[in-house]
């Protein structure tokens, strides 16, 4: 059963790619109802799961062994939980939301079911992600998503911009990968398994030193899949892929894959404070730098995406706080699953309507126009910045609170993240939909048919009750529990105090940002005249200045340089030899004159020669 | 007689041909000289024979004979074919064999 | 005589085809194909014969070819040689049909002969592969050069001539290293048992002294890294693929260049433990260079055809690298990695090896847009290029991680650094993908690339099949293969380190 999970997703992108252009004209139906079926089915398990008393919950399916080498054993094995279940029910659930959207999105596309194919291969290869039972396994759910993002950022191929933007992804996740690798090969060579049974069963026997490793190179996999810092700066670029895949691929679901596999891989996390550490930190530096980008991009995709960073970054944060957090980290995971899905989608429906331009200083007062969008998009913004009761408000609160119980500094962060969201998110309601119209007079913008608006209305649906649903009715602190393990923190801030706070700066940041765009008007042109501050968050915090400078002058400097060395050098070195054998051939030839009386005379001295030698050897 | 003057006849006879080839141009006396040293070589192997007593001398210098016969059945052949082509029997001339 | 007879096969083909009266060009090939299909059921057949509970040698078979020297006819097979001939096997039916019109389109003619040498190679290959006596492995060692000397000399590209004497006198210069130690081998053997022999499971069985050992492996370890081949003897390969056709270039570097490897494996290893590990850190320092000078490389080229010589360069690193940290991981990982770097590279080579012939240049910044005028041949170039960056669900991936998770518990540092090459390989194919195929194409690629033809089709898709096959159902090729990786082990006298943290139950 769990392995038709993945199976009917996989069977979609199969016949899609393989069955070319016969089934253009029903290969999206034929997806969404793949990823529609995978649901069905996911829920039903649900159910049952729900159902079965708390130790009974846990199930497993051993498809077959996959490699047996010597002590190398990796079974190609499923297995469902509890952390699990959650996470086919998002994929699945606003993945299918997302297929139908893209059938209104994706509606005059020449390769609409390429398109499917890959959306589809992507639903399987995160379904696998989750499901697998061990790390190598993961391991390739992990690469299929990767490169499932590379097939779609660059999937507007003719275009450099998107073909450069997906290679970059790929190649900032393989660095993370390498950390993926070198944590699966300690494991092994630590453990002898790389089950996550096995793992967890044996993590306590292992030297602290070791484990600090393991959950070190785990944590540089999760900067990359999850574009933490210092792998961020793929994430943004990633938005030149169709906006559906940003919503699906970039916001809610594989970007989170990064915190997934911090929580999955907890025995680790729990046993090494100074992994734990370092995943607090990056994550407070993420959720800052995404938040900083965020206040200043006028593209709105490229917003969306700093925000996503920073969300992101909390849920890092959350799940590096261990035991108190990893149930928040998935939490906020859940609920920023809907309403930034539900934000990307609005996204696209502006776009849709705004001849797909993303410049949000060409938008303004939509809302007339696009009242459906504008009420999605806008429970789906009281959401994000953390208004109550909307989904958000839950998930990053307990994260606020749970943080502050650790450290101050933490809790500072997150609570001045929590501010600067407001700011940006306000920002960007502001200049999309209020404001005077500002678009040019050949746009007509108009609201997007009901396919697309339909998912929208169910995410922003989610986003408002999502939060209160899995708190209160699903109670997933204590779902969670028996995967992860779940304390409550001993001595926080109380909420009667942190709430107010939280609300006032969260009122702050979005009054301030109202004062700066709502009530003036916004310029069509960028300001150039800036602080260095907002060019700096305009230039992505000069991660891509950086990268530049550290890792692709130097590397091409090296390819340079080795290409001559390879040519000139060593090459050099054999075809010089040659020549030189050559050259003293042409020499040696000269001897050969063609006078008989030259031949003689050496001849006649060899003779002599000879007969001296033995004259000599014989006294 | 002293077995030693025959071979410093030979050695006399042999060095007159060596000086011939290295020096003279004409092919002819070139071929001659040539002659000359095969014959001063038959010349050391006969006194030796006759020295020792035994017939292996001879036999050699039989074999010499032969050769040398044969030899100059061909090289006389190619130097008068050079000659009528050419004109000149300078062996510094035909040094066409070269590199 | 399973092996001899295999041989026969396609040794038969070749004299055939070879005899045929002129003008019948595609009997030729017809018959050529047909020959090399022969060949393959053959070798499924002797791969299933296989008795996967013993790692030593099988089919064996041996007769008496110069006794006053010790030689003789011996074959026979163990699981890494025999996947080797399997792979082999498979790739020449595949470039057969591939250059279906290679001979043709090199403008010189002799169809007859290119098939012809095609399965000249296939004898020799195979023999190399399963031939247990040295003198005989060095002599086919040595004859496999000749039909690829002919394959590039006459119907490679404009530089051909050059490129093929760079090639020959390479491996020659490689071989005549091997035959001193050669010699020196059966001059100890003679000295300790009496009458001299080549026979390897006997030379196996020699106490040589470390000195002597150390002496004999370099020259065979010299023969074995040019064919690799390793940094620093490697510029022979980017050029002999930038003028070989690509049937051919999948030929070398997918099935000829193995023998390097298998040589170190089959060879060395059980020959000159004592020399093997200790020369093993020197070499692994080499192969970690391999790996990153070869990525390194691929990424300045400005030919195709020379960037996936250099990719394999890299490869090559990772192979060397899992045979000498002689782990049962490493060693099977390398082993497999082997068989997989045969379909993958031989997949490039064909498929980029179409771009070219309809282009008619190889050099990368002549394409661009391929993807709008070509999908069906921009999806397969994807593929291919996949499976050389060892995405995981390839069975490069498997082998790749094999290799590394057996370096790491030896040498960890080795293992660290060889990891970061994942990223390079991302570089390389990504961006020869994204200059090749992504963008808007010329006027002069829309004017020539014209959609992958049926028969391309027919000719790489079973290789593609066989990639993502294996990446999900490897054990059936390491089932084959893990016994003869212990059978090495036993050779040389190592065990796998044991986890630092042993489990109940787990490490069986």
């Amino acid at each position: 059963m769990i392995a038709a999970l993945i199976g009917l997703p996989l069977l979609g992108a199969t016949v899609l790619l393989l069955g070319g252009r016969r089934t253009n004209a029903w290969g999206h139906f034929l997806a969404v109802a793949m990823s529609a079926a995978s649901f069905i089915l996911g829920a039903s398990l649900f159910i049952q799961m729900a159902g079965k008393s708390e130790e009974e919950r846990e199930i497993g399916q051993h498809l077959f062994d996959w490699i047996s080498v010597g002590a190398f054993q990796v079974p190609f094995g499923l297995h469902l939980d509890q952390l699990s279940i959650v996470f086919v029910l998002l994929i699945t659930g606003v993945g299918t939301l997302i297929h139908i959207y893209s059938i209104g999105y994706m509606e005059h596309d020449p390769n609409r079911r390429r398109f499917f194919a890959y959306l589809n291969l992507f639903v399987a290869a995160m379904l696998l992600l989750v499901l697998a039972d061990n790390y190598f396994l993961l391991y390739v759910g992990w690469e299929g998503v990767g490169l499932a993002s590379y097939l779609l950022i660059s999937f507007y191929q003719q275009k450099p911009s998107a073909a450069t933007a997906g290679k970059k992804a790929f190649v900032v996740n393989r660095v993370g990968d390498v950390g993926l690798s070198l944590a699966i090969m300690l494991m092994f060579v630590t453990f002898g398994t790389v089950t996550f049974e096995g793992v967890n069963a044996a993590a306590e026997s292992g030297s602290s030193s070791t484990i600090t490793w393991i959950g070190l190179a785990l944590l540089l996999a999760a900067c990359g899949k999850s574009a933490q810092f210092p792998l961020q700066s793929w994430l943004l670029d990633a938005m030149e892929g169709p906006t559906p895949v940003s919503a699906l691929i970039h916001a809610a679901t594989m970007v989170t894959a990064g915190v997934y596999l911090i929580v999955r891989a907890h025995a680790i996390f729990d046993l090494s404070e100074t992994a734990r550490t370092a995943v607090v930190v990056v994550g407070a530096i993420t959720l800052l730098l995404g938040a900083f980008i965020g206040t200043a991009k006028d593209d709105i995709k490229k917003g969306l995406a700093g925000s996503t960073m920073s969300q992101i970054g909390y849920m890092v944060l959350a799940a590096g706080l261990g035991p108190v957090g990893y149930v928040f980290a998935i939490f906020h995971l859940l609920t920023h699953g809907m309403f930034k899905a539900g934000l990307f989608l609005g996204a696209g429906s502006v776009m849709h309507g705004m001849h797909d331009d993303v410049n949000m200083r060409h938008y303004g007062a939509l809302r007339t126009m696009m009242k459906v969008t504008y009420a999605t998009f806008g429970l789906g913004f009281l959401a994000i910045i953390g208004v109550p009761p909307f989904a958000g408000f839950w998930s990053k609160d307990e994260i606020i609170y749970v943080a502050f119980s650790q450290s101050m500094i933490i809790g500072l962060a997150t609570l001045v993240g929590a501010g600067v969201t407001a700011f940006y998110m306000t920002r960007m309601m502001a200049m999309t939909f209020f404001g005077e119209a500002r678009w040019e007079d050949d746009v007509h913008p108009h609201e997007s048919p009901a396919v697309m608006t339909i998912p929208m209305i169910v995410l922003a649906v989610g986003s408002v009750l999502g939060g209160m649903a899995m708190l209160f009715v699903a109670d997933i602190e204590h779902w969670l529990e028996p995967v992860t393990g779940f304390a409550k923190p001993e001595h926080s801030v109380s909420h009667n105090v942190l709430i107010p706070v939280t609300l006032a700066v969260v009122l702050g940041g979005a009054l301030f940002a109202w004062s700066r765009y709502g009530r003036r008007p916004v310029p069509v042109e960028a300001p150039a005249n800036v602080s260095f501050l907002t060019k700096a968050a305009r230039a992505d915090a000069y991660g891509d200045a950086l990268n530049e400078a550290v890792l692709m002058r130097p590397g091409q400097y090296l390819t340079r340089s080795l290409t001559w060395f390879d040519s000139k050098a060593i090459d050099g070195l054999v075809s010089g030899s040659a020549a030189a054998i050559g050259g003293l051939s042409a020499r040696a030839r000269r001897l050969q004159n063609g006078f008989v009386r030259s031949y003689a005379l050496t001849m006649l001295c060899g003779a002599v020669l000879i007969a001296l030698v033995l004259l000599l050897v014989r006294l | 007689m002293n077995p030693n003057n025959y071979l410093i006849l030979a050695a006399i006879l042999f060095t007159i041909g060596v000086y011939g080839v290295l020096v003279r141009r004409n092919a002819i006396i070139v071929f001659m000289s040539v002659e000359l040293m095969l014959n001063a070589a038959n010349l050391a192997f006969v006194a030796a024979a006759r020295n020792t007593g035994t017939l292996d001398g001879l036999v050699v210098a039989f074999f010499v004979m032969v050769v040398a016969a044969a030899e100059v059945v061909v090289g006389l052949a190619i130097i008068v074919t050079i000659f009528r082509t050419r004109r000149s029997a300078s062996i510094d001339e035909a040094s066409l064999m070269k590199y | 005589m399973l092996l001899t007879m295999l041989m026969l096969i396609p040794l038969i083909g070749s004299i055939a085809v070879f005899l045929l009266p002129p003008a019948k060009d595609l009997l030729a090939k017809q018959i050529a194909l047909g020959f090399s299909l022969a060949t393959l059921v053959g070798s499924v057949l002797m791969v299933l014969g296989l008795d996967n509970s013993a790692g030593g040698l099988q089919h064996t078979e041996s007769y008496d070819w110069i006794p006053a020297f010790g030689i003789s006819w011996t074959l026979g097979v163990n699981g890494i040689s025999a996947s080797l001939i399997v792979m082999a096997a498979i790739l020449v039916p595949v470039v057969i049909v591939a250059g279906w019109w290679d001979a043709e389109n090199s403008g010189r003619g002799n169809v007859k002969g290119f098939f012809s040498l095609i399965l000249v190679l296939e004898v020799f290959v195979i023999g190399v592969f399963s031939a247990n006596d040295l003198f005989l492995f060095y002599i086919f060692f040595e004859a496999m050069l000749f039909p690829i000397y002919f394959l590039i000399g006459k119907f490679g590209g404009p530089q051909r001539a050059y490129a093929a004497m760079k090639f020959l006198l390479y491996s020659l210069v490689g071989g005549l290293f091997m035959l001193a130690s050669l010699i020196g081998l059966y001059v100890v053997s003679a000295r300790e048992l009496g009458q001299g022999t080549f026979d390897f499971e006997t030379l196996t069985t020699l106490n040589m002294d470390s000195a002597t050992q150390k002496m004999l492996f370099l020259g065979f370890f010299f023969a074995f890294a040019v064919k690799a081949p390793m940094v620093p003897f490697h510029t022979w390969l980017p050029d002999a693929t930038a003028e070989a056709t690509p049937g051919t270039s999948t030929l070398l570097v997918g099935v000829l260049d193995k023998v390097g490897t298998f040589g170190m494996l089959h060879f060395l290893l059980p020959i000159f433990p004592e020399a093997s590990k200790f020369y093993a850190p020197a070499i692994i320092v080499l192969a970690v260079i391999s790996i990153f000078y070869g990525a390194l490389l691929a990424i300045g080229q400005t030919d195709v055809m020379r960037l996936i010589a250099f990719t394999s360069i890299s490869h090559f690193g990772f192979i060397v690298l899992g045979i000498f940290v002689m782990t049962s991981q490493g060693l099977s990982g390398s082993s497999f990695y082997m068989v997989n770097h045969g379909f993958s590279t031989g997949a490039l080579f064909l498929v980029m090896g179409y771009l070219v012939s309809r282009r008619g240049s190889k050099r990368i910044a002549d394409f661009g847009g391929v993807q709008k005028v070509a999908p069906i041949l921009t999806g397969v170039v994807l593929i291919s290029g996949l499976s050389g960056l060892a995405l995981p669900g390839m069975s490069s991936f498997i082998s790749e991680f094999l290799v590394l998770a057996g370096t790491y518990a030896v040498n960890p540092t080795a293992a660290i650094i060889a990891t970061f090459g994942i990223v390079l390989a991302a570089v390389y194919i990504l961006w020869l993908y994204q200059r090749m195929m992504t963008g808007v194409p010329s006027k002069e690629v829309e004017e020539t690339v014209s959609e992958i033809s049926r028969r391309e089709l027919v000719a790489i898709a079973p290789i593609l099949a066989i990639i993502i096959a294996l990446g999900f159902v490897p054990q059936v090729a390491l089932n084959v293969i893990n016994p003869a990786v212990e059978q090495v082990q036993t050779y040389v006298g190592v065990t796998d380190p044991e986890a630092a943290v042993g489990i109940e139950g787990s490490g069986s």
